[in-house]
């Protein structure tokens, strides 16, 4: 069962489109499954992620609201939550995503860039590294990915990147 | 209440919010159940503390009776059984007492299932529950390299909190043809690289006097082992998370009706919509009452200290709107295809309840 | 095995109590104060805690909050202890139990 549309890329819904994307940072919320579940509609400041009729109905985002500004990635408990921006640099994507292991990486770092099933994809170059309070230890880890793999790069291993240190 | 778990501790609340006393009776040296091995964030609303970790829950309930002149805390008590003068034993420091209570909320949990296979009894093959309580609780890894049976929320769950102690998990398999634990949890641990091989299940455990590897072989549809596509896995610890039957010991004893409920995870008690059993003055709350999350074994508990303080003649302004509250609530957390099972489970028991007159 | 005990980890602190020595089997061992023995062993390597009655086969823990029995020592000469529950002390002798164990009679 899942009820509501807009899996699919859009300005609402939960993945937005290439040309959303283009427009500067926003969330991609990662929950495609019916569970109980709304603190990210609590978590979001500007109105963005849409007050839930249902718990568990699955989140919906205005991305004409959504700024990208990352308060809902620590609170979901899912870890469900990344920050794609597209427009960081020329050839270069930032991929925020949230990280509970040890030990945490540094700005500078170079780490593996890994997919939804932790297949290495590419070598990320930490870029920040966020751990307020109220994040409650789940941090955020800004990560530059090329562009073309924003949309797959979810998770990094620290240590270095198998397939080298990328360029610029 | 017997059992200061989720449930528990939420029944004690409600019943001392009511004006009643309370005596807490847990076998373990603190109160929070196995909210004090959860490290994730909880799902449900704001009112389930969603977003807090379970280990932070377990003291936040704590903290809001501890010092409360109306509720005692009996910590390191074990009860072990009722007696016909309607007063309940107690092992504490291996000395009896007994305590009389004129209600009684039973929320004793739930214990783990084994499942047969060759090896099953070597030492490394821990329950999930044992792994999380070693791991989260004492500090202690169960192992270096970890095969998961099982891809509930319980095998996914206690997979990611392996790998965040420093653990390799090597694979969680799952019998069942898909995974039957949240989406996003199993997206957790599939991101670092785990595979959750479905349709397939441990096939044996080899091991002189320890666990020294595991074999794991695929499943046919009809659930029936496939020739030729076993795997070895050097492992030495096997992690069995293969669901939870309720802790009804004392129900039994005490004489309440109990019904087998396969959805709610075995034997449980019949009981009424205010969760009293067919024994007049115990009621039941949390994964005693039915195998469910830690959010929903809250609620069960508030609903049921609710209607055992009301039913002593205690009076609250907002009883009624805190017990419609948790009511809806409850359904609300039930409502989503994942609480299907659960939904059929209790129309099941209550039909049954209605059968023998224990439920209007 | 050595690194048994987690010293760092992305959520939890572990305080650890005060270190004390015990004995299994007449070999001297440590824990912290407090912990289960069954913790104190298994951090010190020792997984084997047990053989079963009849078949004589080795047993260690199986769900570590004292509901299963698989866990069973001879504690300070009492039998049947749940190790997986009961608290480590200083000096304790934590020994393998033989058999079903014999209750002792109060002193």
């Amino acid at each position: 069962m899942r009820d509501k549309p807009c899996v699919e890329p859009g300005t609402q819904g939960r993945i937005p489109d290439a040309a959303r994307r283009a427009r500067g940072p926003c969330a991609v919320i990662e929950c495609f499954e019916e569970i109980p579940c709304d603190p990210c509609h609590d978590a979001c400041r500007r109105g963005a992620i849409r007050p839930f009729d249902d718990i568990n109905h699955l989140p919906e985002v205005d991305f004409n609201r959504c700024n990208g500004c990352g308060a809902c990635i620590s609170v979901c408990p899912g870890l469900a939550i990344f920050v794609v921006d597209e427009t960081w640099k020329d050839d270069l994507a930032v991929v925020r995503l949230p990280y509970e292991f040890l030990p945490l990486p540094s700005p500078g770092d170079t780490v593996a860039g890994l997919d939804r099933s932790g297949r290495e994809c590419c070598a990320a170059t930490v870029v920040r590294v966020e751990k307020a309070k109220r994040q409650d230890r789940t941090a955020v880890v800004w990560i530059e990915v090329p562009k073309p793999l924003s949309m797959e790069v979810r998770h990094i291993r620290v240590g270095g990147s198998a397939i080298g240190s990328r360029e610029g | 209440m017997i059992g200061a778990g989720p449930a528990g501790l939420c029944a004690a609340i409600a019943a001392r919010d009511m004006g009643a006393r309370v005596t807490c009776v847990d076998s373990g040296d603190r109160p929070g159940g196995q909210l004090v091995k959860q490290t994730h964030k909880f799902f449900g609303s704001r009112a389930e503390f969603a977003g807090k970790r379970g280990i932070d829950i377990a003291g936040m309930l704590a903290d809001r009776i501890r010092d409360d002149p109306m509720v005692e805390f009996m910590l390191d008590s074990t009860v072990i059984g009722f007696y016909d003068d309607g007063a309940i034993g107690i092992e504490h420091n291996d000395a009896l007492t007994f305590l009389r209570g004129e209600r009684i909320v039973c929320a004793t949990g739930a214990s783990e299932r084994m499942l047969a296979f060759p090896g099953n009894d070597l030492p490394g093959v821990y329950g999930a529950g044992a792994v999380q309580t070693l791991m989260n609780v004492y500090g202690v890894r169960p192992g270096k390299a970890v095969l998961m049976v099982g891809a509930g929320n319980i095998g996914l769950i206690v997979s990611y909190q392996l790998l965040q102690a420093g653990v390799e998990v090597v694979a969680v398999v799952e019998a069942m043809p898909q995974v039957g634990g949240y989406d996003v949890h199993a997206r957790k641990i599939q991101r670092v690289g785990v595979p959750i091989l479905t349709s397939h299940t441990v096939k044996a455990v080899h091991g002189t006097r320890v666990v020294e590897g595991a074999t794991v072989v695929a499943l046919g549809s009809d659930f029936r082992p496939i020739p030729a596509t076993e795997e070895y896995f050097h492992v030495d610890t096997v992690c069995l998370a293969v669901g939870l039957t309720p802790l009804a010991d004392l129900l039994w004893q005490a004489g309440c009706k109990m019904a087998y409920v396969p959805e709610l995870g075995g034997h449980v008690a019949l009981r009424g919509e205010d969760y009293e059993t067919s024994r007049r003055g115990i009621y039941v709350a949390g994964d005693l009452a039915g195998i469910e999350e830690a959010s929903s074994a809250m609620i069960e508990g508030t609903i049921a200290g609710l209607s055992a303080a009301q039913s002593l003649g205690h009076e609250a302004p907002d009883f009624e709107e805190r017990l419609a509250t948790a009511r809806a609530e409850l359904a609300a957390l039930r409502s989503g295809p994942k609480g299907q099972k659960v939904r059929l489970g209790i129309e099941r028991l209550m039909r049954l309840g209605r059968e023998v007159g224990v439920v209007a | 095995m050595t690194g048994a005990r987690i010293t760092v980890h992305p959520i939890l602190e572990f305080k650890e109590g005060r270190k004390v020595r015990f004995t299994f089997d007449g070999q001297v061992l440590e824990g912290y104060e407090g912990e289960p023995i069954a913790a104190a062993l298994h951090a010190a390597g020792v997984r084997v805690l047990g053989e079963s009655p009849k078949l004589k086969r080795p047993r260690g823990f199986f769900c570590a909050i004292g509901n299963c029995s698989s866990c069973l020592m001879t504690v300070d000469g009492r039998p049947n202890v749940r190790v997986c529950t009961e608290k480590l002390r200083e000096g304790m002798r934590v020994e393998t139990q033989a058999g079903k164990g014999v209750l002792l009679a109060n002193d």
